[in-house]
């Protein structure tokens, strides 16, 4: 006869509702891993999307995503020419934040070379990019309706395509456009900034006695020309061609002094071992805590449950049950506390991961070793309860 | 192992609590003998020795000195007899029946019954044809199903009177077994222990202030202050 499957038969609703809470609690442990898997695949959604076997970044930089990191476009012929290399993308990135519908609406903005790679990786209503300016392809999660505009520096954007969710490493969702209106978003300047900076080098050249007028204007206009240029890039993307070497391509394109090439596995390691480090130890101690605390909620409840349970043990213990058989039941009912607390935890969130404002990724190691860890505990918290039904004497059963 | 003619055999049985100044002697020089089949009171007042004597008896007080045989077993020879299984003992051969009934209140009048019975190792097939078969016996037979919470005082007894039964032993121990009971139920279950001694051929050693019972048993051991004061015989 199963005395824990009995005592909780009878006492069903307390086993329940002790079980619920203690499900909810390990629905937070849940999702805290849920959160930092979700935080890996955010940080590494872009890297993953582009497929790109070297990012070529300004030297000494972490960039583009750790760190900031501004090369000229130009460079991405040079790249090309490069032994071993098959194609090359170059891509800007800026976070924006601009004001929608009354509310702070923040997302990624990647501009990219639409006649290469790193575009959206899918698109799933409207088209891809056509023209060269003030188009847009927007994710799913922004919930930007097609045809909508959006205002973005001095020019207006028209949403023709709706991706599927592609967010940066810090969650926000992606939105592409062509390479050069990314840069003029990011890089040109304001018409009073252009005025101000103008003068000054107008000022400059005039005042220099050496040149003649015909020389001082053709170097205030290549001044002007280099100032207000706006043909920079954050990264030149790089594929390689089949059999090509990667560490001997990466040395090739570093030869140029003001580059650093980064393979995909580095960029992978920047990324996640670096960006997210913090979170993930954030993540990991509150998981701890809260698993300490459903040890001690648990002990509790086994220890509480037992000592309601002394004059039964006693009884047994005097109609000559073995040890095994107590020892069993407090056993027994820890664990499937634990099950099903676990059940519950485990469903309230596959049902709400959807509905957190980022993303939860439940994998199957993290929920099995989380079960393993679960177990542990209840067969843990257990104990004080069995060391206290061990040491009931059979005479307790006796008496009013 | 000769069987003995008795089921209980007690001799200068003494329970000593503590040590050195503190120690109390709880039971004193205790000797007497039950037949099987026999109903035997243990009759005094409160603080007498009577459960001392009742829980040496029922292997779960060391005595500290003395002897004790329990069908034809001894189970303690100054101190608790070496290579003796004493959870086995209470199993087969001791049946225990309490003032409180203690029925485990999450197992249904069938299940309380049944527990004694697997515990002492038999298949849940066995268990559940011997424990009908008892409550039948008992008039329980409508109750099998029910919680004790559901049961009256007399009801709740005589479930405990079934486990206890329910291995065959050679001797119950009842501590106060009437003291919750009013005087009626009280009376049909002394009748009852005192068919089942006859019956089942038990030696029944009942442990009570009660005196509205002691027309009931066969014999009467009076105890007071740790001695067995006095014996009545009422055959």
């Amino acid at each position: 006869m199963n005395l824990a499957i009995r005592d909780i038969r009878y006492h069903r609703g307390r086993f329940i509702l002790t079980s619920i809470g203690l499900g909810l609690l390990l629905g937070v442990v849940i999702s805290m891993g849920g959160i930092y898997r979700g935080l890996i695949a955010d940080a590494l959604a872009i890297l993953h999307a582009n497929r790109a076997d070297i990012w070529v970044v300004q030297q000494g930089t972490n960039g583009p995503f750790a760190e900031s990191s501004r090369i000229p476009e130009e460079i991405r012929y040079r790249i090309a020419a490069v032994p071993g290399v098959a194609a090359v993308s170059p891509v800007a990135f800026q976070t924006i934040q601009i004001e929608r519908n009354n509310k702070p609406f923040r997302f990624f903005l990647i501009g990219h070379d639409p006649d290469s790679f790193g575009g959206p990786p899918s698109i799933i209503a409207g088209r891809n990019i056509r023209q060269k300016h003030y188009e847009m392809v927007a994710a799913r999660s922004m919930k930007i309706a097609l045809g909508e505009k959006i205002r973005l520096g001095q020019n207006e954007y028209s949403v023709v395509g709706i991706s599927e969710n592609i967010v940066s490493s810090g969650g926000d969702p992606a939105a592409y456009v062509t390479l050069a209106d990314a840069q003029e978003i990011q890089f040109k300047k304001s018409n009073h900034a252009i005025r101000n900076e103008r003068a000054k080098i107008r000022a400059g050249v005039a005042g220099n006695k050496a040149l003649s007028p015909q020389q001082a204007e053709l170097l205030k206009q290549s001044i002007i020309a280099t100032t207000e240029s706006t043909h920079t890039v954050n990264a030149v993307m790089v594929r390689l061609a089949t059999g090509a070497d990667l560490q001997e391509t990466q040395e090739l394109i570093q030869r140029w002094n003001q580059l650093r090439a980064i393979s995909d596995k580095e960029q992978t390691a920047i990324l996640a071992k670096g960006m997210i480090e913090k979170a993930r130890m954030q993540l990991g101690l509150f998981r701890v805590i809260l698993l300490v605390i459903s040890a001690v909620i648990i002990s509790l409840i086994i220890y509480t449950s037992t000592l309601d349970k002394i004059r039964v043990i006693a009884t047994l213990k005097l109609i000559g049950s073995q040890n095994r058989v107590i020892v069993g039941m407090i056993l027994q009912q820890s664990l499937l506390m634990g099950i099903l607390a676990y059940v519950i935890g485990y469903l309230t969130i596959l049902l709400t991961y959807e509905k957190f404002p980022r993303r939860i990724v439940l994998e199957a190691f993290d929920l099995q070793s989380l079960f393993v860890i679960v177990m542990a505990i209840c067969t843990l918290s257990s104990f004080v309860g069995i060391r206290k039904a061990l040491k009931v004497e059979p005479a307790e059963a006796l008496g009013g | 192992m000769d069987k003995s003619m008795y089921a209980i055999e007690v001799e200068n049985l003494t329970k000593i609590y503590g040590k050195g100044e503190t120690a109390v002697t709880a039971l004193r020089d205790a000797n007497f003998k039950v037949r099987p089949g026999e109903l035997v009171a243990i009759l005094g007042p409160s603080g007498s020795g009577k459960t001392t004597l009742l829980t040496c008896i029922g292997l779960i007080n060391e005595p500290t000195h003395g002897r004790v045989v329990i069908d034809g077993t001894a189970v303690a020879d100054d101190g608790w007899q070496s290579g003796i299984d004493l959870k086995k003992m209470r199993r087969e051969k001791l049946g225990f029946i309490f003032q409180a009934h203690n029925l485990i209140p999450f197992l249904t009048v069938q299940e309380n019954v049944m527990v004694a019975l697997e515990i002492n190792g038999l298949t849940r097939a066995e268990a559940k044809n011997r424990s009908v078969e008892l409550l039948n016996a008992l008039n329980l037979g409508h109750r099998v199903n029910n919680y004790p919470s559901a049961l009256s005082g007399g009801e709740s007894q005589r479930v405990a009177i079934a486990r206890a039964l329910a291995n065959r032993p050679s001797v119950i121990l009842a501590d106060e077994p009437t003291a919750a009971l009013d005087t009626e139920n009280g009376k049909n279950v002394m009748d009852l222990l005192k068919k089942l001694a006859v019956e089942n051929h038990s030696a029944i050693m009942v442990v009570t202030h009660d005196h509205r019972m002691v027309e009931n048993f066969d014999r009467i051991l009076q105890v007071s202050d740790g001695r067995i004061a006095g014996e009545t015989n009422n055959m």
